[in-house]
């Protein structure tokens, strides 16, 4: 390994690096028998689900090479954040996967409590599993809904989508927001849940089985869906691993790996479920991975309800959590306590620290370097999406176009996240 | 931190079962590839963290991933590092590695001068460090030798700078009306 080479060296490198990329961009193809056709799939098709660009190189409707192109909605958030206070990033965290936008929050303040020294109580950590187990739910039933939709079967996904909008109506009851939500506080969450809150909970756990069902009764054995995606893009254990899977994805190819059992968070230890397993990767054991994994979520948040302890929704942490906003007109600590918390000017500990959750489609981690000023002084969100799209191209060659559609579809790719 | 913390996790125990892994996890390592190898060996937050160099750290990768006994062999991810106060060692890489069965996790860090910054790739160990590779290239100028295709990834190509480089400020350098000196960096 040629370590020691001087930057002329390295010159050569990034030309070779390019003449590699324009072979694989333009093949030379001298065969007569074989006229590759070039197809820009994206930036803006609606099957890419966001903004992302693949050249495919097509031999009539097979798939002979593919190249992604990604980072049309990149916005610098690791260098945004390092002008930001702690909590003021969490609104950057949104925007990673804004289909599951609490996850992301709550993900950012355990890792911003864990480097400060902060327990959370008993009551705030349970309330942070329904909302991120709600987070979940609705991100698994837009992927596998659009799936159908991409197959053609719409009527599924209007149907669960009335039921995303209820789990939308509960965060609105929770934290005001919808999509970019903005959930909780370093700390605990910002207040606690209110009775109408608690209440349309209740109510849509009781409404949403049936749905569900008949979600899954429409597609699980539907004869024309699975023969669109049974063996379709399929993956082994092996290779899922090497190219860094986590979560639904990795789990359809047969490794029970998930965040939220191997390294538990905000108590997730007190809570029974299990870990849906696929056997060959392909599309329809993500399909099936994701419709339990509603379900075992549909248990947990049913848990956390029953056992929802009393007590306080956040930490007794003035330097870092937010006073009532009426304390602060009438209490000297509390105006206190807000100015320097809204001004950035309580010092975190110099440290490193390295949290993941099990996010909507996998691992998402959060490293965080502190010089121990007000902002972060390197932060790198480890983005599930980011790290197995480069799988993409591998799965999608030697299909067909319109496989490769429902490939991307149950991959789970969210454009926000994977351009960070 | 200020002097009166607030609530803090309970206080490491002697036979922490965190603490006894890491030791086991250090000691697989010097034996694996020698003592001098590693240096900084810290445990923030419970995650042992070591430094070694750029010509040990692809055989430390790839020979972790082979080895049974720890069976580090799932890389979570990579990214670069900026210290332009650090003279000859500006630049870094970090490592993080998994082991999915054992559920070790280890940090591992590199650094090299800004004039000179190759790095071998890890591209020919995973897979998955293709990508991770380029936006650490594409961010912060590391050249990875041996890489398949190393372009830029989510900036623009003709973009002519590393833009999360510490030189590289996040607001207009230019503009007088901002100046942030007392909040902010």
């Amino acid at each position: 390994m040629a370590v020691n080479d001087t930057l002329e060296g390295t010159h050569h490198i990034i030309e070779e690096a390019h003449e590699q990329q324009d072979k694989i961009l333009l093949p030379m193809h001298n065969d007569f028998n074989q006229e590759l056709t070039t197809l820009n799939l994206g930036p803006t098709h609606p099957a890419t689900h966001g903004i992302f660009q693949n050249i495919l190189q097509m031999d009539g409707e097979r798939i002979v090479s593919g190249v992604p192109t990604i980072g049309y909605i990149h916005r610098a958030f690791e260098k945004i954040a390092e002008r930001r206070p702690f909590y003021q990033i969490t609104t950057l965290t949104d925007r990673m996967n804004y289909c599951s936008s609490p996850i992301n929050n709550l993900g950012w303040h355990m890792t911003v409590e864990k480097m400060l020294g902060v327990t959370v109580p008993k009551r705030a950590q349970y309330m942070r599993v329904i909302m991120m187990e709600l987070a979940r739910i609705s991100d698994h039933l837009i992927c596998n809904s659009i799936l159908g939709v991409d197959t053609g079967a719409f009527t599924g996904f209007l149907y669960v989508f009335q039921e995303r909008e209820k789990i939308y109506e509960i965060y609105e009851e929770v934290c005001g927001a919808r999509l970019t939500t903005n959930m909780g506080r370093v700390g605990g969450m910002e207040r606690d849940f209110t009775p109408v809150a608690i209440e349309k909970l209740r109510a849509w756990l009781k409404s949403f089985p049936a749905v569900m069902k008949e979600f899954e009764s429409m597609f699980n054995r539907n004869r024309i869906f699975m023969d669109r995606v049974v063996n379709v893009g399929g993956i082994s254990a092996e290779k899922a691993l090497d190219y860094g899977f986590t979560g639904p994805n990795l789990r359809a190819a047969g490794v029970d790996y998930d965040v939220r059992v191997m390294n538990p968070y905000s108590s997730y230890e007190d809570f029974e479920f299990d870990i849906p397993v696929g056997t060959n990767g392909d599309t329809y054991d993500r399909f099936m991975v994701r419709n339990e994994e509603i379900w075992q979520s549909l248990r947990i948040i049913n848990q956390a309800l029953d056992k929802l302890p009393e007590g306080p929704y956040h930490a007794d942490a003035p330097h870092y959590y937010l006073p009532p906003k009426d304390a602060v007109y009438k209490n000297m600590e509390a105006l206190i306590y807000h100015f320097k918390i809204v001004m950035g000017e309580i010092d975190a500990p110099v440290g490193e620290v390295y949290h993941s959750v099990e996010g909507g489609n996998g691992e998402l981690g959060f490293y965080l370097v502190s010089d121990g000023g007000r902002t972060p002084y390197r932060l790198h969100f480890r983005r599930p999406c980011f790290i197995y799209y480069q799988a993409y191209p591998e799965m999608a060659v030697g299909t067909t176009l319109s496989d490769a559609i429902v490939i991307l579809s149950s991959m789970n790719v969210i454009a926000g996240e994977l351009d960070a | 931190m200020p002097q009166d913390a607030p609530v803090t996790s309970e206080a490491a125990v002697a036979d922490n079962p965190a603490k006894v892994q890491n030791a086991r996890v250090l000691a697989r390592l010097h034996q694996l590839f020698g003592e001098d190898a590693f240096t900084d060996v810290e445990e923030p937050y419970g995650l042992l963290t070591a430094t070694t160099t750029r010509e040990r750290i692809h055989g430390i990768i790839a020979g972790l991933k082979q080895d049974q006994e720890i069976a580090l062999n799932f890389l979570t991810t990579m990214c670069g590092i900026n210290y332009p106060e650090n003279v000859g060692k500006e630049l870094g890489m970090i490592y993080h590695l998994h082991s999915l069965t054992q559920n070790i996790r280890l940090r591992l860090k590199i650094f090299f001068p800004v004039a000179d910054p190759v790095v071998p790739t890890l591209t020919d160990v995973y897979l998955t460090a293709n990508w991770m590779e380029r936006e650490a290239y594409d961010f912060f100028g590391v050249i990875f030798t041996g890489h398949p295709n190393l372009i830029r990834i989510l900036n623009v190509e003709d973009m002519d700078y590393h833009p999360m480089r510490k030189e590289y400020p996040l607001e207009d350098g230019t503009r007088e009306d901002k100046t942030d000196l007392f909040f902010g960096r």
